[in-house]
């Protein structure tokens, strides 16, 4: 039976998804005036909460620090990340626009998917916790609550949050930074924070923080709670 | 054996000689034109580095402006701009002399010849008046250290002396120093247009029709071309069925220059950039100079290739994807869709010059990676297209563009397959 109600569910999908794509019969004639309508030339890859593609996975946008989304964009069309479907799409577009997409997509409340289930040792997730939670003084390691929020969900108005992401995409942009693929502006904190953090420790915390249940309240937080640990371009806008 | 040999060398020394004789004449080219006794006008250099988009080349991404450093694909290698900011680096110390001889004579101070990716075939068009007034606007902009960073060019101009030696015989065959003659049989304004046009807009820089070597007809060749490494065509001026605009109204053109988008008509790629990087800054009376001189050009068809052999289920399978895919914006009939100003958001694609223009290279790329209009102010918050590349593949797009070329009345060659994997080399290509 229960095979049965799944076999459906599939089926309802697949019957689903080409219509999804068809051209709406009821659209309006007239083009909608709303950043919304303007918006379908980035949700045709990121799709509404993230998607992944055949050529990479395309992070959720929706629900983001309207700074951090802004920040972004001006670091690919700058060249300080590299993706040249992205950056040549918004060459064209004014600093104004750039920011008004931001804030529409900022704007935006969606559900997030359920956590990933962890598939390290307890005792590896709790040091994992530990580094996320306090840092590492010795290693003058911040924690990454310290800028990211108590409850990882990021901070206004350009902290991205750390939880409903896949663990995939955590560690390509940690990767990315290792590996001088992404920069964010000078000084770029997080460059530093990933290379001296070990391959092993990067895999523990994404294996945490992709296991995390969203808390009741998803919203980055308003503020820093402190002042930042280090001094970072990224958190300018 | 040793006879050939013989007369290989003596042909291969000859040739190393009569490039080493053009290389003394180029360099010893001069130009003694005295500087305006007109004052210079600092606003008047800025306008005209506006109008000759200085900034897009000599500006590497997201670095300081006008600090060079950008690569420039060519068919020969990559070229990277100089830095044109008042530093040791760059024009510190050039007296408006020097630069009139960079931009007259396409000679830099130290001697050595200007690479044609900076387009000197237009620049040495440019008054001496104009050049001082941009040698003054440049000397008082923010200096930044940025040392040249040397060319990668293929063999054999892959050190300076083969640079020197081959941009020596480049200009014996392409180059005559002059500036701008007015055509006494036109009238003022047209004159303006060919002057801005030819000269500091550099149209032909992308618009020209090149030979092998890079070579073209001139200042007022606009018969258009394949931007190697860029993978756009800048389509023929010359012909309107291609990007002439002889037909279009003065206002369109007018409205298209200023705001990179008119009537359905839309700037992409690389014209979007020339549009936020010189024609938006044109004035009024150089704006209605330029139009009037672009929609007199004379009208010539530009080149068709031989189509690829025709094939119904290829369109069919076309058709399918159009229906999937862009019918929702585009319409069921490519008709387009308009806000409620009236304007067409999404542009029609039955009767789009893009759509059926003789090479589907600006096609297959906009539906491949997508695109916005340019921001500007007159048209500040434009819609937009997604890219394609991660749902459709070489085989869907030639589909669709054979698909779209022979819909809506349209009757321009298929695209095949092998076509569009040719249009991406030559888009890597650099």
């Amino acid at each position: 039976m229960a095979v049965m109600r799944r076999l459906a569910c599939l089926l309802a999908a697949l019957l689903c998804l080409p219509v999804a794509a068809q051209p709406d019969a009821a659209a309006p004639r007239v083009v909608p005036d709303t950043l919304a309508q303007r918006a379908l030339a980035c949700t045709g890859c990121h799709g509404k909460e993230g998607r992944a593609a055949p050529d990479g996975y395309y992070p959720r946008l929706a629900g983001k620090p309207a700074g951090y989304l802004y920040n972004q964009l001006l670091n690919f069309r700058d060249g300080r990340r590299d993706y040249g479907l992205m950056s040549e799409l918004i060459a064209p577009l004014s600093d104004a626009y750039l920011k008004e997409l931001a804030g529409h997509f900022a704007s935006l409340d969606l559900p997030y998917p359920p956590p990933q289930g962890p598939t390290l040792a307890a005792p590896e997730l709790a040091r994992a916790e530990q580094l996320i939670r306090h840092g590492d003084a010795a290693r003058r390691l911040p924690a990454c609550t310290a800028c990211h929020g108590e409850r990882l969900t990021g901070t206004q108005p350009t902290v991205p949050g750390l939880l409903g992401l896949s663990r995939d995409y955590l560690n390509g942009q940690l990767g990315a930074w290792r590996s001088g693929q992404r920069h964010a502006q000078a000084p770029d904190c997080m460059a530093g924070i990933a290379k001296a953090l070990t391959a092993a420790e990067i895999n523990a915390m994404t294996q945490f923080l992709a296991g995390q249940p969203m808390p009741a309240d998803a919203h980055p937080a308003p503020a820093l709670a402190a002042p930042a640990p280090l001094r970072c371009g990224g958190l300018t806008q | 054996m040793k006879r050939l040999l013989t007369v290989l060398v003596a042909l291969a020394g000859l040739l190393v000689g009569v490039a080493l004789a053009l290389l003394a004449w180029q360099r010893g080219l001069s130009d003694h034109t005295p500087a305006s006794t007109a004052p210079v006008s600092l606003e008047r250099g800025a306008y005209l580095a506006a109008v000759g988009n200085c900034a897009g080349c000599h500006t590497a991404r997201g670095g300081a402006r006008l600090a060079g450093g950008r690569p420039i694909p060519t068919p020969f290698g990559t070229a990277f701009s100089s830095n044109l900011t008042p530093d040791a680096s760059g024009l510190a110390g050039w007296s408006a002399d020097d630069f009139w001889r960079a931009l007259h004579l396409g000679i830099g101070r130290d001697g050595r010849l200007l690479v044609p990716a900076h387009p000197i075939t237009n620049t040495t068009l440019v008054t001496r008046e104009d050049a001082d007034a941009l040698h003054a606007w440049l000397q008082v902009q923010p200096a930044v250290s940025a040392p040249r960073r040397a060319h990668e060019l293929r063999w054999p101009m892959d050190s300076e002396l083969g640079t020197q030696l081959a941009v020596a015989a480049w200009r014996a065959l392409h180059f005559r120093p002059g500036v701008y003659q007015p055509e006494p049989a036109r009238d003022a304004a047209w004159n303006r247009g060919a002057y801005l046009s030819q000269g500091l807009a550099h149209c032909s820089a992308c618009h020209a029709g090149r030979n092998t070597l890079g070579g073209d007809n001139g200042p007022a060749d606009f018969r258009g071309g394949l931007l190697l490494g860029l993978g756009w065509v800048a389509p023929s001026l010359l012909d309107p069925a291609e990007a002439g605009v002889q037909r279009w109204s003065d206002t369109t053109l007018q409205r298209w220059l200023r705001d990179g988008h008119a009537d359905g008509y839309i700037a992409q790629g690389p014209m979007a950039e020339v549009v936020l990087g010189s024609t938006a800054a044109l004035d009024d009376a150089d704006l209605a100079a330029v139009s009037h001189y672009l929609r007199t050009l004379p009208e010539q068809a530009a080149a068709r290739p031989a189509p690829v052999r025709p094939d119904a289920r290829r369109r069919e399978h076309g058709a399918g994807l159009y229906r999937e895919h862009c019918a929702a914006c585009h319409g069921a009939k490519g008709e387009g869709r308009r806000d409620d100003s009236g304007e067409l958001a999404y542009p029609a694609l039955a009767g789009s010059r893009l759509v059926t223009q003789a090479s589907p290279a600006n096609l297959i790329r906009l539906i491949e990676r997508g695109g916005f209009a340019p921001a500007t102010p007159g048209h500040p918050r434009p819609y937009g297209m997604p890219p394609f590349a991660g749902l459709l593949d070489a085989d869907e797009l030639a589909a669709l563009a054979s698909h779209l070329r022979q819909s809506f009345g349209h009757h321009a060659g298929e695209v095949d397959t092998v076509e569009v994997l040719r249009l991406r080399a030559a888009a890597a290509r650099h």
